[in-house]
């Protein structure tokens, strides 16, 4: 048990090292992927289903293995 | 030794029709006959040598039903190598038979631009009115599930018991990299609110550790006694309990691990040590815990996590490696999946969103966690649930999955020429070349041979028993000096 909770690392901290002047690797990668999150998320706002609720509720798939 | 691993996937598809007539049989029907048309002549599958109710452990069927052979349902052969069909109530794509990881990569992907090509040629016969959506997942949220299957070539001569029992630990823990994801729980009397988030989309289905069922009480061990090749020399290890991956290299560490931890069952040496208490249960704890944290219970009363069971796997296959060698697996793929295997396992110890871009359960989490907190969402807001589905909508232009950054693995020149060229290492290739050269002889396909009609009777089929004959090495040269079927098959019989 001692040594799982060593070897992992919470993940709590990813958002620490961005705010923290961390090492400046790691804090230009963690805002390019935020960066890259941010545009993927405007993306999914013009492309996701616009009718979210009928679109999930009309999604039924019976008879699979 | 290890026999070599023949190999492959089978995937049924989510379909839906919008607009127009919402039928699942007739829109896969549909959706397949508007693709055979538009490409090839129909060659239909013979059904001669089905025979999926036999089961491994050597007893026939007492209370239970055989599974259904649907032979009035669309059933074509690709001249891929590949079986296109209509399975229950799902389009479905079997793969043609490959030997390594790789392949299996380039056939799937194949297999999907063969699903985005079918929606095209579709929906111009359903016209403005309809539009044809496939998606490439195992659930609909509701309770329903279906398959993404896998095959492995095995030697008769592995007791089957000892299959079951050793393979068990890597099918419930190997879903930390190679599950595709979820939003929710459809475990049987749970809500779905128990469980925002999961690793997989097929582990709720699971209730069984070992049983010939596949559509109801899954089992995580399907006895499927049925090897589409020589019986007295091989069986095919079934497997019913993985997700279908929209990452390739999910998809290749799947197959690659799961090739290479067979090998050594084969060789005997995985030992009994990794053997879990209660799979069923485990396969779910550990789907519903994506910090990985959690422990499963051994049967030697250890607890351990699911990363701690595949770093052993991982540590066994290493010394596997220098003792016996991986060319049952093709020594190159499967030293690469050994390095990739390692590289994964470390990222989702260390910090998971830095494997996003090979882990679908991470990609797909990075979306729904950032949607989620943009726009204040409920964890029961039905657009997540909206995002899990569209993650695997196979419409380019829709599909969440093309957006996220995964690294792809098979150049797309590879992946188009696999379309409609079958793989050279094994009979597929013969199956493939048939019928891209002979298309109007061959009246009839399945895995093990083929049945020629050259105007002269009766019938002629030529049985493919060997899963590794019939491959261009074999054959290349044959059929491409013969001019007509007839020719071909006077000369494999001198």
């Amino acid at each position: 048990m001692a040594e799982r909770t060593h070897r992992q690392k919470p993940t709590g901290d990813r958002d620490a090292e961005v705010v923290e002047e961390a090492a400046p690797a790691t804090s230009e990668s963690g805002e390019k992927l935020k960066a890259e999150l941010d545009d993927l998320l405007d993306e999914i706002d013009e492309v996701l289903e616009t009718n979210a609720e009928d679109f999930v509720k009309s999604y039924v798939q019976k008879g699979g293995q | 030794m290890a026999i070599r691993k023949v190999c492959g996937i089978e995937t049924e598809y989510g379909i839906v029709v919008r607009g127009a007539d919402n039928n699942p049989v007739s829109a896969s029907s549909l959706l397949i006959n508007a693709y055979v048309n538009a490409t090839s002549k129909k060659v239909g599958w013979d059904f001669e040598d089905e025979s999926p109710a036999n089961d491994a452990r050597g007893f026939t069927l007492g209370d239970v039903f055989p599974p259904e052979i649907e032979s009035s349902l669309v059933n074509a052969v690709l001249p891929n190598g590949a079986r296109y069909y209509v399975d229950h109530a799902h389009p479905e794509i079997s793969l043609p038979e490959v030997t390594n990881a790789f392949d299996v990569v380039r056939w799937d992907r194949a297999a999907d631009e063969i699903i985005r090509a079918s929606m095209l040629y579709a929906n111009e016969i359903l016209g403005p009115d309809g539009e044809m959506v496939v998606y490439k997942n195992n659930s609909d949220g509701k309770g329903n599930s279906y398959g993404c299957h896998e095959n492995y070539l095995m030697s008769r001569d592995t007791p089957f018991g000892r299959i079951a029992s050793q393979i068990t630990s890597h099918f419930v823990t190997r879903q930390v990299f190679c599950g595709a994801g979820k939003v929710g729980c459809e475990e049987p009397n749970r809500a779905a609110g128990d469980v925002p988030y999961q690793l997989s989309q097929r582990a709720d289905f699971f209730e069984e550790e070992i049983g010939l069922e596949t559509t109801l009480k899954r089992p995580i061990v399907n006895t499927r006694d049925e090897p589409h090749c020589d019986p007295q020399k091989y069986r095919r290890l079934h497997v019913i309990v993985g997700d279908a991956n929209m990452s390739e290299i999910a998809t290749y560490l799947k197959v690659g691990t799961t090739l290479i931890v067979l090998a050594m069952i084969e060789d005997d040496q995985l030992g009994d040590d990794l053997l879990l208490a209660n799979p069923v249960s485990a396969i779910r704890r550990i789907s519903h815990d994506p910090t990985l944290a959690g422990t499963v219970t051994m049967r030697d009363g250890r607890r351990a996590t699911a990363l701690e069971i595949q770093w052993d796997l991982l540590d066994r296959a290493r010394k596997y490696e220098q003792t016996h060698g991986l060319e049952s697996v093709d020594a190159e793929v499967g030293a690469d999946v050994l390095t990739r295997w390692e590289t994964v396992l470390t990222g989702l110890e260390t910090d998971p969103a830095s494997v996003a871009h090979w882990v679908d359960w991470v990609a797909k989490r990075r979306l729904v966690d950032g949607f989620c907190e943009r726009h204040s969402l409920a964890p029961d807001s039905p657009k997540l649930k909206a995002i899990d589905l569209q993650y695997h909508d196979l419409r380019s232009d829709r599909c969440l999955a093309n957006r996220v950054g995964l690294e792809t693995l098979v150049s797309a020149a590879d992946v188009e020429s696999a379309m409609t060229q079958p793989p050279a290492t094994t009979r597929a290739y013969f199956r493939g070349r048939c019928l891209e050269k002979f298309p109007d002889d061959v009246v009839a396909a399945n895995w093990d041979s083929l049945v020629f009609d050259i105007g002269r009777d009766p019938l002629r089929r030529v049985p493919m028993m060997e899963p590794l004959r019939g491959t261009a090495h074999h054959v290349g040269n044959l059929i491409d000096e013969c001019d007509t079927a007839a020719e071909l098959l006077d000369r494999l019989g001198q």
